[in-house]
């Protein structure tokens, strides 16, 4: 199989399979419960978990002196009163989205290459999402009072002002982590059953028992859960893009010169899929290699993926081309000066790094053979993962750090406990990424047998040596 | 291992391909079987139609769902903003509609993914720890490569000896008698398929 796959890689022929030949229902199976139930503690995963656990560990200690110390601590200050924090709820969210792109729109685009890899990328979501939702909640200055942004019955008898976008957002982000949970966790329902049939612990039949909720594959209720699954993912998918549309309102609704713009939701919904693809593609390589998955996470996934983040690198690009023009063509001073300053003032240097990593480098996508290749689309979702991140930065800070007022002005200077914060939200996400993949099945199962189905009708038939091999 | 035994669930006949057991539910429906379940680790197109399933509740009560949370987000606001406590923003109108529409849209989305998700639970019965089917020998096998179609006892049709007759004509792999429920059977039946009528 390695090899073939290895010529299969050198070749071009024409389009890569999304699961490769060979697989049989039991072998699927077999593949993905086997990563959960036998596969033993490497060092590799347990080196990876500590190191994000002692990052975890710095995201806590920065987080009680955030409460003990107040948001002081950071570099922010009028008039850059959202620095990192607000940046990096921006670029978390917007990784999310791509998990949310690939389980709900790619299904109903009846896209199958979507199979193998929309389990990681759902789960890519609700942990990006628990980031993201981390630094608004942190910038509150006194996050013990979250609460007062629910609508619910208090004493005072007050409500949140529902007309501010950072009441939207609220209601925007929560309703997202609670509908991509739900799709996600209904996902897992029959893959959970499949992994309680093949457990040999009791304790882990025990627990994947209560996770599958006794599911036995009842062909009525497959017929509720498929129903519900493609409602879920219609309902997801206007959703998403009212997501990042309403965390771009924070910014657009603002009158600040850089933010007042209508071009930011189609742009912020653009920005967040290009750094969300990039994430599933920094998550994908990896896993396919150390967890040997190259028969269901095939190049063609792979390559399709790098399709997708080229397409929304040009939608992005478009964006920064708009932003330039209308400032220069509404002829509005404020918003001149600002695209001046962004090109050629104290922060000029993020600008052009920014340009670089989203505009400049994912050109290299037009030609097959960098598109095919692992390691540079490796190298290359990273490039974009720090564009990005810049971007969001130099529309928070860069904006505000020069407004209508010369007197007003001041520089941003990020603190040690911004970075803390930064580096400790990336340590959370990969520590709860390396939990999940150990504890849960990472790919789904009866999709991919399924896919197996529609490719040939009886694979076990085909290959009764592979079948017998994967037998228990 | 063929022996009248009257209190059983029900005999399930195992297969190796999904097409087997399509056919094998059609016939069964054709021979007037109409208490019956089939098993499969992935959905198969066609297979709920064939072992009884009708309506489908499903998309009606999302709609609901959706509608109603949508109407609450939006009430919520307007009488939190315009009755209960009524602020004057730059002169805004106290109902500003416009406002208004986001959180109402997420406080919809909310409802019909909330309904939809307990609504799916709730209409095939999980969580559902125990069921006789689980019994079955080798039954482990639906969440892998095999494929059960389960006749129940309780269908007038049913007779020991002649379904299990009906069913070996059907070439399975396995048939298996299913134990009974320790507790009350027909409770536990799938209301959803029943054509007792």
């Amino acid at each position: 199989m390695a090899v073939e796959h290895e010529s299969r890689q050198k070749g071009l022929n024409p389009p890569e399979p999304v699961l490769l030949p060979g697989q049989t229902y039991a072998s699927i199976d077999e593949q993905i419960s086997a990563i959960v139930l036998k596969r033993p503690l490497t060092p590799g995963w347990l080196f990876g978990t500590l190191l994000s656990f002692a990052f975890i560990m710095l995201l806590t200690f920065t987080i009680v002196y955030l409460i003990a110390r107040g948001i002081g601590i950071w570099g922010v200050d009028v008039p850059v009163a959202w620095g990192f924090a607000i940046a990096n709820f921006v670029w978390w969210i917007g990784i999310g989205h791509a998990g949310t792109l690939i389980s709900a729109i790619l299904l109903l685009l009846n896209q199958k290459w979507r199979t193998s890899i929309n389990r990681f990328a759902e789960a890519m979501t609700l942990f990006a999402v628990a980031c993201a939702g981390l630094f608004p909640l942190l910038h509150l200055g006194r996050p013990w009072a979250f609460y007062w942004l629910f609508p619910y019955p208090n004493t005072m008898a007050l409500w949140p002002q529902f007309r501010s976008p950072l009441i939207w957002d609220f209601f925007a982000v929560s309703t997202y982590l609670t509908v991509s949970l739900l799709f996600w966790y209904q996902g897992l329902i029959p893959d959970a059953a499949a992994v309680r049939d093949r457990a040999q612990n009791p304790l882990k039949r025990l627990f994947f028992g209560i996770v599958s909720l006794g599911w036995r594959g009842s062909a009525i209720h497959w017929k509720y859960y498929e129903s519900s699954y493609w409602l879920l993912a219609a309902l997801a998918t206007p959703l998403v893009v009212s997501v990042h549309s309403i965390v771009s309102m924070d910014f657009a609704v603002g009158i600040v010169p850089g933010w007042h713009s209508t071009i930011f939701p189609p742009y912020f919904v653009a920005g967040a899929i290009f750094s969300g693809f990039a994430m599933v593609l920094t998550l994908a390589i990896p896993l396919r290699k150390f967890y040997h998955l190259e028969d269901m996470v095939t190049l063609r996934h792979l390559e399709n993926m790098g399709k997708i983040v080229l397409a929304t690198s040009l939608v992005v690009a478009y964006g920064y081309f708009q932003e330039t023009l209308m400032a220069w063509y509404s002829g509005d001073r404020f918003e001149w000066y600002m695209v001046q300053d962004r090109a050629f003032g104290n922060y000029s240097f993020a600008f052009w790094l920014l340009l670089l990593c989203n505009v400049v480098a994912p050109q290299t996508l037009w030609v097959r053979k960098w598109r095919t290749n692992v390691l540079w689309l490796f190298v290359l979702s990273l490039i974009v993962q720090i564009g990005m991140w810049t971007e969001r930065v130099v529309i928070v800070v860069q904006s505000l750090h020069r407004d209508f007022m010369p007197s007003a002005w001041h520089m941003y200077y990020p603190t040690v406990w911004d970075w803390a914060a930064l580096t400790g939200s990336l340590g959370l996400f990969a520590g709860l990424f390396f939990l999940f993949i150990r504890i849960l099945p990472m790919i789904p199962t009866h999709e991919v047998q399924k896919l197996a189905h529609e490719r040939e009708p009886h694979p076990e038939r085909e290959n009764p040596a592979a079948a017998a091999k994967a037998r228990p | 291992m063929r022996k009248e035994r009257p209190l059983i669930y029900g005999l399930m006949a195992e297969f190796d391909t999904p097409e087997a057991l399509l056919n094998a539910a059609k016939q069964a429906r054709a021979a007037g079987y109409r208490r019956m379940d089939a098993f499969s680790p992935f959905a198969i197109e066609g297979l709920a139609e064939e072992v009884g399933f009708r309506f489908n509740i499903l998309p009606w009560l999302i709609l609901i769902g959706g509608f109603g949370g949508a109407i609450l987000g939006y009430f919520m606001q307007w009488y939190g903003m315009a009755i209960s406590y009524p602020i004057n923003v730059g002169g805004r109108p106290l109902n500003s509609w416009a406002s208004y529409v986001p959180p109402t849209f997420e406080m919809g989305v909310l409802g019909a993914s909330l309904t939809g998700f307990f609504a799916m639970l709730a209409l095939c019965r999980l969580p559902q720890p125990y069921h006789p089917v689980f019994t079955a020998p080798q039954f482990d096998l639906t969440t892998r490569n095999r494929f059960f179609l389960c006749l129940q006892a309780n269908d007038p049709q049913f007779d020991a000896r002649r379904t299990w007759q009906f069913l070996a004509n059907l070439h399975p792999v396995h048939i298996m008698e299913v134990d009974h429920d320790p507790q009350d059977m027909v409770a536990i039946t799938h209301r959803i398929h029943s054509e007792e009528m």
